[in-house]
């Protein structure tokens, strides 16, 4: 059974930046690999490290946002390259949900399919959240999908998702392998309708 | 009420609707590249599955071959066992994969058309955002996470959720030096790199129908970078002559057939758009990006934007560009320096483009201190490079001349850029350190604008420099 997610709660990092695109989320040369395994440490690579590798600042490396589990950012997040890496990524990293404004479209359909809900707040609401987290890191956020609100101090903002991304998350029904398998026969019916590429003889 | 191939396409491959409202969709062509796929087959095999039709999957390898010494093992082992996880992956489920030497490797997006395996009114699926190059065929193309990868090896289908249509037409004549690469940086420029978030873009009016399918690659190769995640042109007379005689396209009396059924995918004249814009042809100028976003773009002539020209939302990532690029807000991007040119990419790649730049290269030559490199498409590309003498043109101008791949344009392979260079580059992005260096800086043009900066050492009008339409 997957994990159905209704109430996600925790502290968030603010990252601020419009469009950030995946190659920025996790470097191509970090994708060398055969799994997704270890790819958590990769997290904004270029961002957070020098080409020594010493940390500089940013959002990730500050201890204050140590053990986070909800990542805040702005608009156009996720645009790019199609990598999946990017939200398992994220995942790896220890988040259980991103809060923005906007998110590319295959960088959505990624993050929902694997689990991490990705949530959007209108612009004003979603500032004051920053506002609010960058003033006290230790804020406690509370993400509300069956409320469809996010709670934190003494607010209350509406928070809109994808009513099938919604429900699929909420459900348990975010990884649709399961589903899809079931449409078994139907499926042979189609690939004997629909032409393919043949090489001729 | 007419409907438009985005629709017509769809409705021929809705399996079902899932229960959360999405749809089960069929994918037709499914395309493998060592990046995305290795994960895929682990999950598949973790689930004790198969792939169902290995017959609609195709691989070849790209992203991580070297270009410069195809030895085997590559000096990054890391690269080898991609290669070979690939090999025995398709060998393992029957698919057909297009390896190194088979005279077909290269770029995804370039052996797909090449080969005849992309047709119109297909469904395609590949873990690669620049799926939607094949659009340009009138297919409905798109890129995956692999998590759906793993989805269509095992079921050929993908739980999917219906876009809008945006027609952008493109009306008039491209003047001579502008090309189908200028056409959509000025369409992103004017329209936003989220401007397509929720978009299925459908490109036509004159413009567009008179460009060769190449130029239509190109054009749909960077719907993504607008943010829409398809973009496509309907099928025409220019599509089908394209087609004719590809290994994979249909022969014979299947031939007439699939015309008829493909023209029937085509949008209907009285189909509704949930939007319209038109662009006018003769607006637009060979066009580059000054900034980390693909969105950042100017004319040739134009100089970068003062930040107080830009609107509030767009500020905080010009400072940010302008900061990585060096650069100044007022200041003209023509005679910016260039350290590195490239000629490659799935979106500038293909014989059409190298073509075109031998025609005006022949007789300069490459600056000194510039690193010049043409990286074909397709093995298949090189060839007819080679043998049309057009390789040589550029091997006398002073450029490497390399090995297919997806090479520089995100540097999972040894070429990449080293600390601050700047690149002049044929590909699609711009990002920071897209290029392989974190510091490394991209300036996005097409091919002929390339081989201007190479043989200037600067940003330069490529029709003042080969004196085109003066
Ligand atoms: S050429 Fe560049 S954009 Fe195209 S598939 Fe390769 S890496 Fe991606």
């Amino acid at each position: 059974m997957l994990e159905k997610f209704t109430l996600i709660r925790g502290r968030a990092v603010p990252l601020r930046g419009e469009d950030i695109d995946t190659d920025r989320i996790i470097p191509a040369r970090f994708m060398k690999a055969l799994t997704f395994e270890g790819l958590g440490q990769y997290l904004f690579y270029d961002e957070r490290f020098d080409e020594r590798g010493n940390p500089k600042p940013h959002p990730l490396n500050d201890p204050r946002y140590q053990g986070a589990s909800l990542l805040l950012v702005e608009s156009g997040f996720g645009s790019g390259s199609s990598r999946e890496h990017a939200p398992q990524a994220i995942k790896r990293a220890g988040f259980k949900a991103i809060i923005g404004e906007s998110f590319a479209e295959i960088f959505f359909g990624n993050a929902t399919a694997i689990g991490l809900p990705c949530v959007s707040l209108a612009k004003e609401d979603l500032e004051r959240l920053f506002q609010a987290v960058e003033k006290d890191p230790t804020l406690e956020i509370a993400v509300d999908l069956v409320a469809k609100e996010v709670r934190f101090a003494d607010q209350v903002v509406p928070l809109t998702l994808r009513e099938e991304a919604r429900e699929a998350l909420v459900e348990g029904l975010w990884d649709p392998i399961g589903e899809l398998l079931q449409a078994g026969e139907l499926l042979d019916a189609f690939d004997r309708k629909l032409p393919y590429p043949r090489r001729a003889e | 009420m007419g409907k438009t191939l985005y629709e017509k396409v769809w409705e021929a491959h809705e399996v079902r609707k899932l229960r959360n409202g999405q749809s089960q969709l069929f994918i037709d062509l499914h395309l493998l590249h060592e990046v995305t796929s290795p994960q895929a087959f682990g999950m598949l095999k973790d689930l004790g599955l198969r792939v169902r039709y290995p017959h609609r999957t195709f691989a070849t390898v790209d992203h991580i071959v070297p270009t410069h010494d195809r030895t085997e093992p590559f000096a990054d082992p890391l690269a080898q066992s991609m290669l070979e996880a690939l090999r025995k992956n398709t060998l393992e489920h029957g698919i057909t994969f297009f390896d190194l030497g088979s005279g077909n490797q290269g770029i995804v997006h370039v052996i797909g058309p090449q080969l005849g395996l992309t047709q119109p009114g297909m469904t395609i699926a590949c873990g690669d955002s620049h799926t939607s190059t094949h659009g340009a065929f009138g297919a409905v193309a798109f890129g995956i996470g692999t998590s759906q990868v793993r989805d269509v090896l095992a079921t050929q289908t993908i739980a999917a959720q219906k876009l809008k249509v945006r027609r952008i037409n493109v009306e008039g004549r491209l003047a001579p030096g502008v090309y189908a690469k200028d056409v959509i940086l000025h369409i992103i420029r004017h329209l936003g790199v989220k401007g397509g978030l929720g978009y299925a873009y459908e490109y036509g009016g004159s413009a567009v129908e008179a460009m060769d399918m190449e130029s239509r690659m190109t054009l749909c190769n960077m719907s993504i970078e607008g943010g829409a995640r398809v973009g496509y042109v309907n099928p025409d007379e220019t599509t089908f002559r394209y087609l004719e005689g590809r290994p994979y396209s249909p022969k014979g009396a299947e031939w007439e057939e699939a015309k008829r059924r493909w023209l029937s995918f085509a949008s209907d004249p009285d189909a509704p758009y949930d939007d319209v814009v038109t662009f006018q042809a003769e607006e637009i100028a060979p066009t580059v990006t000054w900034g980390i976003t693909p969105g950042q773009a100017i004319p040739i002539d134009g100089r970068i934007p003062l930040l107080e020209e830009l609107s509030p939302e767009e500020r905080p990532v010009a400072e940010e560009a302008l900061a990585y690029m060096g650069f100044r807000p007022g200041q003209p991007i023509k005679g910016v320096p260039v350290q590195v040119a490239f000629i490659g990419s799935c979106t500038n790649a293909r014989l059409s483009d190298l073509r075109e730049v031998a025609r005006y290269l022949r007789g300069h030559r490459v600056k000194r201190g510039v690193r010049a490199l043409v990286v074909p498409g397709s093995e298949w590309v090189a060839k007819k490079a080679e043998e049309e003498g057009i390789a040589e043109v550029f091997r006398e101008a002073g450029f490497e001349w390399r090995n297919p791949g997806c090479s520089m344009c995100l540097a999972m392979n040894p070429d990449r850029l080293e600390g601050d260079e700047l690149a002049a580059s044929s590909s699609n992005r711009n990002y920071k350190g897209r290029m392989g260096s974190p510091r490394g800086r991209t300036v996005l043009m097409s091919p002929l604008m390339v081989a201007a900066a190479a043989v200037t050492g600067e940003i330069a009008d490529a029709r003042e420099v080969f004196g085109i339409g003066r």
